[in-house]
């Protein structure tokens, strides 16, 4: 902070070079120059695995252990099957609602695998695949897509809006935005506890419109948080393509504006993503600054279960991205390349997920609906006697009218 | 928010000197209080006003607790556009009180995200009227997180600033938003008229688990009230959904909040030299609403008016008509009597100001039609 606040010397300083105006001294030119909108060059992309999966000369990458290689990948794998599998339950009525990240398998796991369990998660909503890292398991996320008693979330929100304290993964919110200044206050709750963690947050392209991104950013800046924003650049904000969303080279180039340190990275390269994430942590912690990391890459599947993305974009596009540029057929041929894995090991995988995941569901399914009761928990710490009032009076009715309830939900 | 407006020279102005050219402040020192309440106590208790009686709440709370801390435009520095901060950023430091960037949205997001992990964030907002920026972050954040993470996301967060009608500022900056907040679920919604209700409820709201909209008035600011050695107690803490009885009554119940009980007070004292004896019910707090006492008084007394300075439809007055409707109809002697401000925008000019929001004879009349008097024509101011 070298704010001055001194009217007087400012004035002074105003020489004829330049202007030492708060935030630095500002130089004079005699030219009419205005700074074009976007530069003819734009921000490049790091990468360190080209599309084929292998090393590209003069990379710059954190060396990855074959352990955590291998559960990146199976985790990548696994959100993939996850999707898959759960997108279909959808499908068949089974459940009202999902998201899949399929084509962004590398920005979810790669990202938290780069973390620590102690930096604090806003998410959006297509980032299951950091709290999968985490040890969410997956009869737990199915409890929360079925509603049942066993959702840690009591079944209040729509699938897919996971959220878990233990995991340190903050409750998904449906409004676009809000978490990233939510990630700010987290991240300076941390900074005040001295604590050595940071607040990380996902969220769109679409979402950087939001005033929400904006306002995150310049508070982040001035207030020295240890906060990383992490902008999944997938193209597309339902319909809407990026060149309808904005006219900058992108979100990186917004960063500098706010005197926020920025990166764009290659989304689909685990290998940057796990590079680029582990250094903005350290900076984060280490230096209480705010970290910008915009992802380039594609969404490959629908936005949600409500959307038909081939109606507004090119089918050979999607097919272009699904099949060219998959994150996981990239990351699978470095650690194969590595020796650290095999197409054995592949089958065994898949086979075990099918099976592992139609289980969690025929499970899901079974298990009762959260009770009566949970409906008015929470509201507030305390229940008010409005609220009390209320739930006697529902239990009076079910017990007077029981041919109206189902059977199967407690009171 | 509201000096966007300004450029490098009222920035080079507010740098020499930030206590002559901000707008904000031109405007608060123009500003007379649009009655004075001079009032006369035979006890010999102390008085402060009702901006000290916030600070040293304010002052006591962060003391006793380091995880308090406030944020806002103007709350360090500048100690305040009302000055309610005043003293506080040299006493804990500006860690523990924030000069925001001029963001509304911006500033409670970030208090709520503070909220969410183990901070006690007071957000000051520089009037009520700018919270409708934030507001996404008040009702989806805030008010719905305890909920939606099924407890595991409480959020203690304290948001506070001046409500209502103002004097002479027009219709973007003299708007009572209790029923906006109040109509919300997971909040609580404070509305502090004496300054042991500042005092006392201002604790409260800091000390709660739940996220608060804490409601003051800028015309109440200046205003002294005598105070006990009780509610001066750095412990002394007021129930949040307890209305208070100011004025015990038998003939009409007459419900209020935040500035409108001194004009019930005022009005109950014209009512009294006419041989009605109005009882005056302090609401305090609009969410939870204290159904009880209210009711409780109209079946007392049969009769009830409502007064609030906010807009008509859906306000707090048609709130707890409803609840007496709901519990009490077969003790109402009367039809129920609701004085609200004017359906329309505020208006600059002071005359048309004054017609738009409710007045003491306004009350008075009220309550004589309830009472079945008979009640002229003409103004009676």
């Amino acid at each position: 902070m070298n704010l001055n606040r001194d009217g007087d010397t400012l004035m002074t300083l105003m020489g004829t070079t330049g202007i030492d105006f708060p935030g630095g001294t500002v130089d004079f030119i005699p030219e009419m120059k205005f700074i074009y909108g976007s530069d003819k060059e734009r921000i490049p992309c790091y990468r360190v695995l080209d599309d084929n999966g292998q090393p590209i000369a003069d990379h710059n990458f954190v060396q990855v252990s074959e352990e955590v290689a291998v559960k990146m990948y199976t985790d990548m794998v696994t959100l993939r099957s996850m999707d898959t599998i759960f997108y279909e339950a959808q499908r068949q009525g089974r459940i009202s609602f999902y998201v899949t990240a399929i084509g962004e398998e590398a920005i979810n796991v790669a990202s938290a695998a780069a973390l620590a369990m102690d930096d604090v998660v806003f998410p959006q909503y297509r980032e299951a695949g950091v709290l999968l890292w985490r040890g969410f398991t997956l009869q737990e996320f199915a409890n929360q897509l079925f509603s049942n008693k066993y959702d840690n979330g009591k079944g209040r929100q729509m699938p897919a809006h996971y959220g878990s304290n233990k995991h340190n993964y903050v409750t998904i919110a449906s409004t676009i935005a809000t978490q990233i200044s939510h990630a700010v206050g987290a991240a300076y709750s941390l900074k005040m506890d001295k604590k050595d963690a940071c607040a990380v947050t996902y969220f769109g392209d679409g979402g950087s419109s939001e005033g929400d991104f904006h306002a995150a950013l310049n508070f982040a800046a001035v207030m020295e948080a240890p906060v990383i924003f992490i902008c999944r650049n997938n193209g597309w904000a339902i319909s809407t393509p990026i060149s309808d969303q904005f006219r900058s080279d992108g979100v990186v180039v917004k960063g500098q504006a706010y005197g926020v340190r920025s990166i764009r990275v290659d989304g689909n390269d685990a290998l940057a993503i796990f590079s680029a994430v582990q250094a903005a942590r350290k900076m984060a912690v280490t230096e209480d600054r705010p970290i910008l990391i915009e992802a380039l890459t594609y969404r490959v599947g629908h936005h949600s279960t409500s959307d038909d993305s081939t109606k507004y974009r090119p089918a050979n596009e999607i097919e272009w991205w699904r099949v060219a540029r998959d994150p996981v057929a990239r990351f699978r041929k470095w650690i194969e390349n590595n020796g650290w894995w095999n197409d054995r090991a592949e089958s065994e995988l898949i086979n075990n997920l099918r099976q592992r995941l139609l289980h969690t569901i025929q499970v899901a399914e079974s298990v009762e609906k959260p009770p009566l009761a949970d409906a008015f928990s929470d509201v507030y710490d305390i229940p008010p006697s409005n609220l009390r009032e209320q739930e006697q009076w529902l239990k009076e009715i079910v017990k007077e009218q029981p041919q109206e309830y189902p059977a199967n939900i407690s009171v | 928010m509201d000096y966007g407006f300004c450029d490098l020279l009222v920035l080079v102005c507010l740098i020499e000197d930030p206590g002559s050219k901000m707008w904000g402040v031109v405007r608060h020192k123009s500003i007379r209080p649009a009655f004075s309440t001079i009032r006369h106590f035979s006890s010999a208790a102390k008085e402060i006003n009702v901006r000290e009686a916030l600070n040293s709440a304010l002052d006591e709370e962060m003391s006793a607790d380091p995880k308090v801390f406030l944020m806002g435009e103007e709350v360090g520095e500048y100690q305040g556009a009302y000055k309610i901060s005043k003293g506080l950023l040299e006493k804990y430091g500006p860690e523990r009180v924030l000069d925001t960037p001029i963001t509304e949205a911006g500033f409670a997001g970030i208090g709520v995200g503070a909220a969410y992990y183990g901070l006690r964030p007071v957000v000051e907002f520089m009037t009520f009227n700018f919270s409708m920026q934030a507001i996404d972050h008040i009702i989806n954040s805030a008010a719905k997180s305890n909920y939606m993470s099924a407890g595991q996301i409480s959020v203690p967060i304290v948001f506070r600033g001046p409500n209502g009608a103002a004097a002479g500022v027009g219709a973007q900056h003299s708007q009572c938003y209790a029923s906006w907040y109040a109509s919300c679920p997971g909040l609580k919604v404070l509305t502090p008229y004496s300054s042991e209700d500042a005092r006392g409820l201002l604790k409260a709201a800091i000390r709660d688990p739940d996220p608060v909209v804490f409601l003051e008035n800028e015309l109440l600011y200046g205003e002294s009230f005598p105070v006990s050695a009780e509610a001066l107690d750095s412990s002394f803490c007021l129930p949040i959904g307890k209305a208070k009885i100011e004025r015990e009554g038998k003939d009409v119940t007459i419900t209020a909040y935040s500035k409108m009980v001194g004009y019930a007070l005022k009005a109950a004292e014209t009512l009294a030299k006419e041989g009605i004896s109005a009882e005056v019910i302090n609401l305090r707090s609009i969410r939870p609403l204290d159904r009880a006492t209210i009711n409780t008084s109209v079946r007392k007394t049969n009769r009830l008016v409502t007064v609030e300075e906010g807009f008509p439809q859906h306000g707090v007055g048609a709130e707890i008509c409803t609840s007496v409707i709901e519990e009490s109809f077969g003790y109402l002697d009367a039809p129920v009597e609701r004085i609200a401000g004017a359906d329309v925008p505020m208006p600059y000019a002071a005359n048309l100001e004054r017609m738009a929001v409710p007045q003491i004879e306004d009350i008075v009349r009220a309550a004589k039609r309830a009472c079945h008097r008979s009640v002229p024509l003409a103004a009676a101011a």
